[in-house]
């Protein structure tokens, strides 16, 4: 297995743009947990200079609508992601196992719900 | 709709692959950022929901005309955060677009450049209050047609751009036919001021849609990798048969003569736009496109130092943090 490709996305030129390059802000991924007790949850992205300015602009792009009430932000970056080409490889070992189902057991209906 | 006309790309990759790739698309399952694609699928991707972006941030031209002119405090409140909203659904989608290894900065150059384009419909002016009721209820109404579907696209994280969105979207719709209702019901003269800007804004709507894609190669082949769900004739047509009811619940007319319920197809026959209006609107020559581009361009240098300074204080905290550790 290859080591993890940095960040979620393919880094990939662009195809249509010809402009020059110049210090753009960094990408950060946005995670935000609901009220009801659920784990932070990927919403999105968006650009900030630092990680203050983007939790200050996550809270106007993906909070308008009291979605959240803790938000985490970290550079797009940093996210090391597995590659889309092993999951073959990756997931398989868990593909014949399926005793680890409840639903691999039969138990009889006289015993009652489990 | 806030994607016209996008040209598909042709792509030339492996038979076999795109076989595998096309199979995919069919059995519902999406096609997510790192895995392959099509460069064609790719392009195209970029060149759709980039409109679609541009479009979202141009629209916040015509609204925006009217915060400081809002009626009543409350109005202006409400129309404040939908032009926020937009704001926010430019946002999600640049996000999308960027997933396809193009970025936010270089699609605003190709807006500002002109090599992109934006909705035709916001080069159309805002000239009465009634018009942020009629962009509210045609406009948002026409884009909500589009993109419930879209919800359902092939690409994941435009799937789910558009799953925000479209919930947003609603509040758009009801906000503008909440205007419509207060005028409609209101003095003769604010009536008229509803009734013209149906008038205004009734086949610019319709536009949105685009031309008629029955015999289009390149809608046939953004519809077989699910990038559009629907002919652009279905829904328009989708967009009459849900408006008309709603411009005669406000005793507004919709300016048509030929309008007629048709009930062997279950639908109104209606006219079609002046296309040579919409072509030259695209060209450039509608009534605001030069005022859009150039407020959009002016945004974008007049904020540049804004951009600048910020990223310079970020490294400024960032080299003094490293100096502590």
């Amino acid at each position: 297995m290859s080591s993890p490709a940095p960040g979620p996305y393919a880094k990939t030129a662009a195809p249509e743009g010809d402009a020059p390059k110049r210090a753009e802000w960094p990408l950060w991924e946005i995670f935000i947990r609901g009220q009801h007790g659920l784990s932070h949850r990927h919403v999105g992205s968006l650009h900030a200079p630092d990680a203050e300015k983007a939790i200050l602009n996550a809270r106007d792009v993906y909070t308008r609508r009291n979605e959240g009430v803790s938000i985490w932000v970290v550079e797009s970056a940093a996210i090391a992601a597995s590659s889309p080409d092993e999951k073959g490889p990756l997931y398989e070992p868990a593909n014949d196992k399926v005793y680890r189902h409840p639903t691999f057991f039969d138990i009889p209906d006289d015993v009652g719900a489990m | 709709m806030y994607a016209q006309m996008i040209r598909s790309e042709a792509t030339q990759d492996d038979p076999e692959r795109l076989a595998a790739f096309q199979a995919r698309i069919d059995a519902g399952e999406k096609i997510e950022p790192k895995e392959w694609m099509p460069e064609g699928y790719r392009k195209t991707l970029i060149r759709q929901i980039g409109q679609h972006a541009h479009s979202e941030i141009v629209g916040q031209l015509p609204e925006g005309n009217w915060i400081t002119r809002a009626p009543t405090l409350e109005r202006k409140a409400i129309l404040l955060a939908k032009v926020q909203d937009e704001a926010g659904h430019g946002l999600y989608l640049y996000c999308a677009a960027e997933t396809l290894g193009v970025s936010r900065d270089e699609l605003f150059e190709m807006l500002n450049s002109g090599k992109m384009k934006y909705s035709s419909i916001f080069n159309y002016p805002t000239l009465t209050w009634a018009d942020m009721g009629a962009v509210g209820w045609l406009v948002d109404g026409a884009a909500i047609m589009n993109q419930v579907p879209l919800q359902r696209t092939s690409y994941g994280p435009y799937a789910r751009a558009m799953v925000r969105i479209c919930k947003e979207e609603s509040f758009h719709q009801r906000q503008g036919f909440d205007i419509m209702m207060k005028m409609a019901n209101g003095t003769p003269a604010q009536k008229r001021m509803a009734q013209d800007a149906l008038d205004r804004f009734w086949y610019p709507s319709l536009m949105m849609f685009g031309p008629s894609d029955k015999d289009s190669v390149h809608s046939a082949q953004s519809m077989a990798w699910k990038i559009k769900m629907n002919t652009n004739d279905e829904l328009r047509q989708k967009f009459v048969d849900q408006t008309v009811p709603q411009a005669e619940y406000l005793g507004l007319t919709v300016p048509d003569d030929t309008l007629a319920w048709n009930a062997e197809k279950g639908g109104y026959d209606f006219a079609q736009p002046d296309w040579d209006e919409f072509y030259d609107v695209l060209k450039g020559n509608g009534p605001c496109n030069a005022d859009r581009l150039e407020a959009r361009r002016t945004a974008w240098d007049e904020g540049a130092w804004v951009r600048e300074g910020m990223l310079a204080h970020a490294e400024k905290k960032r080299a003094a943090r490293m100096a502590a550790e």
